[in-house]
């Protein structure tokens, strides 16, 4: 299996094992171009990628961009408060026009769940989910994925621990699904405000003691907290919350001892995470990032791709 | 003039008649059931229709549809709601008020009637509870009931405070009409756009739990009991509602409710692909539910079966889940729904399924309809239940073509719909007989 036998990246929970780890395999390969001299491949020449961002963004669509340069495809980038949508532009018409311009590949974040649905469904053009509402942001969780199996050299077997807005967390979402396909054992923790609805339905441990879920873990994935959840009435204090469920250094030591500790970023240093641990030996925040570009560049490849062989290029 | 429908099987549960007959239809009005001759009508001109094979019921009545006028002539008006409820097999439809500029005063109540009449079937109007149905300071409901609205809603825009409910009931109960209600703890249900469960979880789609329905159902369950209102409550969806109102029945109170077709036919699992057509309101439930209201139906507990039409344009609904409007059609989908899902999988009989869409309606709003007793008039449905429809959107009458049915096989179409001795549609053409009856 060299190619991925499907339109779009909507999400990992309809993904195959087999899927995840062809797209794993390609973003070490990936990776190897990222550290050369001269970070640029004519894979994708010719291909236009176009970013549709309906909410703000810094990491994940620089990330993209850097990936489709890299492969030396044309990118456009689009954000919506800055577009035509201020205009009164639907959604369904501006995916239309802007295939109408070429676009091959559309990488869509939005507010609602299921819009890079909606788009896979309206466009001829490949469509990759860069996070939608709650659902998922498959990319995310493939970069997770990736670090941790740098880190362990393996997924299967892992203890993984997502801390913090589990409910309202599209990460915590494409990780139980990535991770648990992959053989990794999931837990979830949280206040019980921010743990989705029937979420023990689901493949994965639940806790809402944050000391229980750290215990022995291999790898502990620190979710951020919008702060404007606190005015929502999710939780009474950024205070509080930090002394409940903020990771720091004591409680990190009922994990194992080597264990990693992952953030998808931004984050409120302080809030979910102590400043010390954030920056500690634990921490791969960094390497995070630059997985995220490995694994775009890897799916933009096996997506648009033709035969030419990158990997040793 | 007379109208003989001959050799069909007659259903009308509120006489329970249930067998081969013919029906006679006299000057509008329903003259005779039984075995017809024909020769014995020759002194004045009429038509024979034969109808052998099919199922002659009192016409349907559906006590829930949006028909958007006035204000909203793009997604539905009264005339093409009407016509998509003639196609569906109702006689009799009660207009909900939420519509721009809302039923809040006379004036509106008398254009939807007035548009209404111009319709070949029986629009009635349902008035606001209150002022631009803000939930705040009760409308003229006296004014409205003098004008011929024949119960309240909130439809749409439930009322939250339990205070203006009461005022609100009590005013119903004294114009002896029925308030219907919308139950909805708005506060609960928040920004919600599906049921709440470990499908919502899954899909990240924000949910609305059972529970926003069920607290509203009791709380108004209880307002009815302290006012002596009849209190009908919309579009049950989930067990505990079921549960509910099967208590306040057996306490004796003056309670009914309504289901829908897509409560006893689809569940929350139907939005895992982001159809916005299966986002309404009350969202589709778990399969325990629609197990809850398919056994509500059964024992009676559920009365009456509306559709809740709620047509909507293209713009509306080809958007994101979370901007999508709430509501699918259904006028044109419920009698076959009910024939596939109740009928012939087990759960009703035609003629318990027949009651639920006729005299059960017609007794919550106090019509003279629902029934083919002598001298009714002749509102009247005539059913082929074996006959299969492939559901087609682009062929409904309605404006709306949101329905998450599209292209669904299903058993029972109408063969012909008539109000008052005319036909408001069917192909059905009368036999020779008649030429030779006229001739004479």
């Amino acid at each position: 299996m060299n190619k991925l036998d499907r339109k779009d990246i909507l999400g990992l929970q309809d993904m195959t094992q087999s899927e995840i780890q062809l797209i794993l395999d390609t973003a070490i390969s990936m990776k190897e171009i990222l550290n050369r001299p001269v970070k640029k491949v004519p894979t994708l020449r010719g291909k236009t990628v176009c970013t549709l961002f309906y909410e703000p963004s810094t990491r994940t669509r620089t990330s993209f961009e850097v990936a489709a340069k890299t492969l030396s495809a044309d990118v456009s980038s689009i954000a919506a408060a800055t577009s035509a949508i201020v205009k009164g532009e639907s959604f369904k018409d501006t995916l239309l026009t802007l295939q109408a311009m070429g676009v091959d590949l559309f990488i869509i974040r939005h507010q609602s769940g299921g819009a890079p649905h909606f788009a896979a469904r309206t466009v001829k053009s490949h469509v990759i989910n860069a996070g939608d509402g709650m659902h998922e942001h498959p990319t995310q969780g493939l970069l997770d994925m990736l670090t941790m199996l740098e880190e362990k050299g393996r997924l299967d077997g892992l203890v993984v621990t997502v801390v913090g807005d589990i409910l309202h967390s599209r990460v915590a979402r494409s990780n139980l699904w990535g991770l648990t396909k992959m053989g990794a054992t999931v837990r979830l923790a949280g206040p019980k405000t921010l743990l989705p609805p029937e979420v023990d339905k689901l493949p994965v441990e639940v806790y809402s003691n944050i000391d229980e879920a750290i215990e022995g873990a291999d790898i502990v994935n620190v979710l951020r907290i919008q702060l404007e959840r606190m005015n929502s009435g999710f939780f009474p204090s950024v205070r509080e919350y930090a002394k409940l469920f903020g990771i720091n250094k004591e409680r990190l030591r009922r994990a194992k001892p080597d264990v990693t500790l992952m953030h998808p970023g931004p984050m409120n240093r302080g809030v979910e995470i102590t400043p010390d641990v954030a920056d500690g030996e634990f921490s791969v925040i960094t390497d995070q990032v630059t997985n995220g570009v490995a694994v775009r560049m890897a799916l933009l490849y096996l997506l648009l791709g033709g035969g030419s062989n990158v990997g040793t290029a | 003039m007379w109208v003989l429908l001959k050799g069909g099987h007659v259903i009308d549960p509120a006489q329970g008649i249930d067998k081969a007959a013919d029906v006679l239809i006299r000057d509008g009005r329903i003259a005779e059931i039984g075995k017809i001759d024909v020769q014995s009508l020759n002194s004045d001109p009429g038509e024979v229709y034969d109808i052998a094979g099919k199922v002659v019921t009192p016409g349907l009545i559906d006590v829930h549809v949006h028909l958007r006028e006035p204000g909203e002539e793009h997604k539905e008006t009264i005339a093409t709601g009407a016509a998509a409820a003639a196609a569906g097999g109702f006689t009799s439809i009660l207009a909900m008020p939420n519509t721009k500029t809302a039923p809040d005063n006379r004036a509106v109540v008398e254009y939807v009637l007035s548009q209404g009449k111009r319709t070949p079937i029986n629009v009635l109007a349902c008035c606001a509870m209150t002022k631009g149905m803000e939930g705040k300071e009760m409308a003229e409901l006296g004014d409205m009931f003098d004008a011929g609205a024949v119960a309240v809603s909130d439809d749409g825009y439930p009322v939250q405070n339990a205070l203006v409910m009461r005022r609100v009931m009590e005013y119903a109960s004294m114009l002896g009409i029925p308030a219907l209600v919308h139950c909805e703890d708005k506060h609960l249900s928040a920004d919600g756009i599906m049921n709440e469960g470990i499908t919502s979880t899954i899909v990240g789609l924000r949910g609305i739990p059972a529970a926003a329905e069920v607290s509203m159902v009791e709380r108004n369950i209880m307002l009815g009991e302290l006012t002596g209102c009849h209190v009908h409550i919309q579009h049950v969806s989930c067990a505990g509602s079921v549960d509910a109102m099967r208590r306040a029945k057996a306490r004796g109170l003056k309670v009914t409710c309504e289901t829908c077709p897509q409560y006893f036919t689809l569940t929350d699992e139907a939005l895992v692909d982001y159809d916005t057509n299966t986002k309404v309101n009350p969202p589709l439930r778990t399969s325990a539910d629609v197990e809850a209201v398919k056994a509500g139906l059964a024992d009676g507990t559920i009365d009456i079966i509306a559709t809740d039409h709620a047509p909507h344009s293209a713009e509306d609904k080809e958007v994101e889940m979370t901007i999508a409007s709430f509501g699918m059609v259904g006028l044109e989908t419920a009698l076959p729904l009910v024939i596939t899902k109740l009928v012939n999988e087990g759960t009703l009989t035609l003629s318990q399924a027949i009651e639920k869409l006729t005299i059960a309606p017609a007794k919550l709003l106090g019509l003279n309809a629902g029934t083919l007793t002598e001298g009714a008039p002749a509102d009247i449905t005539i059913l082929d239940p074996g006959a299969e429809v492939i559901v087609d959107s682009s062929s409904f009458k309605s404006m709306g073509r949101n329905t998450p049915f599209n292209g669904w096989k299903l058993k029972g179409a109408v063969a012909a719909t008539i109000v008052g001795g005319t036909f408001a549609y069917g192909q059905l053409s009368p036999v020779g007989e008649k030429c030779e009856v006229l001739s004479r």
